[in-house]
């Protein structure tokens, strides 16, 4: 299964239109495989994210906010959105591979950012 | 109010309070933590209040204003207010219109020990804003004053019928844009929008581009021509100038009026239009119809619907709004940091009377753009002849048509066809003045034209005009 997390430094990008970083990950069995990989979006563009994820033959979306027209699309390309998630990408990633996360949760580690981030 | 441990009776309170608010209300801390948001904002972005404090702002708002925090900090850091428009996404997956009052929240030693962050959805006003303009195809033009409401209400009157409409108003009010704001808003508004300034071409010509020519009705006339009226098949015709239009143009115009039809200039054959007609001019046309240069049955033909726009002068508050959206509109492009006009300058251009009315203060900011050399504009970068004494532009008008009701009616309807004389002038009197100034412009711009016509604050089609009526072309 291929993951992709839209991200903002250490954590969930806030807006899936704002995100300009993703994350890539595939796992098998609640396993992550190897190093997950990271791509940078020339700018913020729903419509270019979303390109990228058909291109990646993404499965699972993590992101935070999203635009009702970018969900439906992707979930006509039968693509799992988990969105309106807060917190730590680390955390994300480690919930959506345990099978747990689910839409609108706050990650414990949304409440520890520190100053700098 | 203060921000340290409250006690649980003042937060019961406070949560109160902020419920009661119908807008969406957030509590931060110095580190831009949530304290509390309130029940409007937990249906807006779906966390609840419980669960949202201690998460940093930025991950619950999910707004497009704060990169990071940047926006808010530099609101703690300078103790003063932030107002701005921007958008959120909500739980439901919309992206909403809202407005931003971030204030800082002071604590008991005079430093900001938090932020209160009020923000008001404007969705619903700018869907209706931007629904209204698009009904009634205004979006270009500005006015706020109570005298311009009620020419925008009066423009889906005029659209929902096909009579003609005959639009008045001095140089400079907007004449064309609101006819195109009348064919954009009528049912003909996906057919062609024709404009002909029936002052801006020669009699001849002007009947063959109005009505079009048979192949060899004259000289160089080697294939048909349409003309603008079968252009305008199922559209608006707009002819502007209306005033100026030849006697026996005059007749044509009113038999199509009438029967709907014509014969082009050499054709054999009646072509029928299906057309609306809307007609402008600067020009007192009652008085034309006295002086038997304008035919009656024409004016009672096109006076169906009537519509005058006010001058500059008598709306109230629309030069500072149209000052601001001039100087956006060309500081722009010239990539000039100008902020605006000091207070000096402000007061110099909201005294002046504006004979040219929008066109002339248009051009005064185009002006003062390109010389001002700093942030703000000083009355240095004003046109000079802001600073001369001014002549009320009422009694301009009243000067202009003064000399033409003196005057016996075959001089005049004489002058008409000759341009080159002046039986119509005075040798003093506003006339002489204008004359003067004319010849002052062009003298000054070295003969051209459009610069004379700029600064004096016409159009070029006034300046030619006039530039006739006093035998200088």
């Amino acid at each position: 299964m291929k993951i992709l997390l839209t991200i903002k430094k250490k954590y969930i990008s806030p807006r899936f239109d704002l995100t300009s970083e993703v994350l890539v990950a595939l796992c098998e069995d609640h396993q992550i495989l190897g190093n997950p990989r990271t791509i940078l979006m020339t700018r913020p563009s729903s419509e270019e994210l979303c390109a990228l994820i058909i291109k990646e033959r993404v499965n699972t979306v993590v992101c935070g906010g999203i635009e009702e027209s970018h969900l439906q699309y992707l979930v006509w390309k039968k693509i799992q959105v988990i969105d309106s998630v807060v917190g730590p990408y680390s955390e994300a990633l480690k919930a959506v591979t345990g099978g747990f996360l689910t839409p609108g949760i706050i990650l414990p580690g949304a409440k520890q950012r520190s100053k700098e981030e | 109010m203060k921000l340290t441990t409250p006690s649980p009776l003042e937060k019961i309170a406070t949560i109160e309070i902020l419920n009661s608010v119908p807008h969406g209300v957030i509590i931060l801390d110095a580190e831009l933590r949530i304290l509390e948001i309130n029940s409007f904002m937990e249906v807006l972005t779906g966390f609840a209040n419980s669960n949202a404090r201690g998460v940093y702002v930025d991950y619950i708002l999910r707004s497009n204003i704060d990169n990071n925090g940047r926006k808010f900090r530099e609101v703690l850091e300078s103790v003063e207010c932030l107002s701005v428009a921007g958008d959120i996404i909500t739980q439901h997956h919309k992206k909403i219109s809202v407005h931003f009052t971030v204030s800082p929240l002071m604590v008991d030693s005079g430093t900001p020990g938090g932020l209160l962050v009020f923000i008001e959805d404007i969705s619903a006003q700018e869907s209706f804003d931007r629904k209204r303009r698009s009904n009634d195809g205004v979006q270009d033009i500005l006015g706020l004053s109570p005298k311009m409401q009620e020419m925008f209400e009066l423009i889906p009157v005029l659209a929902h019928t096909d009579a003609s409409v005959l639009i008045t108003g001095e140089t400079g009010t907007g004449k064309d844009m609101f006819a195109e704001a009348i064919h954009n808003t009528s049912k003909r508004s996906r057919h062609p929008f024709i404009k002909v300034n029936c002052g801006a071409l020669p009699e001849a010509l002007l009947e063959s581009e109005l009505f079009g020519h048979a192949k060899g009705a004259f000289t160089g006339a080697v294939k048909d021509k349409p003309g603008l009226f079968r252009l305008a098949q199922n559209g608006t015709i707009f002819l502007t100038e209306i005033g100026d239009l030849p006697l026996s143009l005059q007749v044509k115009l009113l038999s199509v009026l009438d029967d709907k039809e014509f014969f082009p200039v050499g054709g054999v054959k009646k072509v029928k239009v299906n057309i609306r007609i809307i007609a402008a001019t600067h020009r007192p046309l009652r008085q034309l119809v006295k002086l038997g240069e304008f035919r009656e049955d024409l004016f009672y033909r096109l006076n169906v619907l009537r519509m005058h726009l006010p001058p500059l002068r008598e709306r109230e508050g629309d030069i500072r709004l149209l000052l601001d959206h001039f100087i956006r509109q060309f500081s722009v492009p010239l990539k000039k940091p100008i902020k605006g006009f000091s207070k000096k300058s402000i007061e110099i251009l909201t005294d002046y009377r504006y004979p040219g009315n929008v066109r002339e203060l248009r051009n005064i900011v185009e002006y003062a753009v390109n010389i001002c050399q700093e942030k703000k504009i000083h009355e240095e970068s004003l046109p000079k002849y802001l600073f001369s004494p001014q002549t009320d532009p009422e009694d301009v008008t009243m000067e202009e048509q003064r000399p033409v009701e003196t005057v016996s009616l075959p001089q005049t309807i004489q002058s008409v066809g000759k341009t080159d004389t002046s039986p119509v002038l005075v040798s003093d009197g506003w006339g002489a003045v204008e004359k003067e100034m004319i010849l002052d412009a062009m003298r000054k711009t070295g003969g051209n034209r459009s610069r004379a016509a700029r600064i004096l604050g016409w159009g070029r089609t006034t300046l030619w005009r006039k530039l006739n009526r006093y035998g200088l072309n």
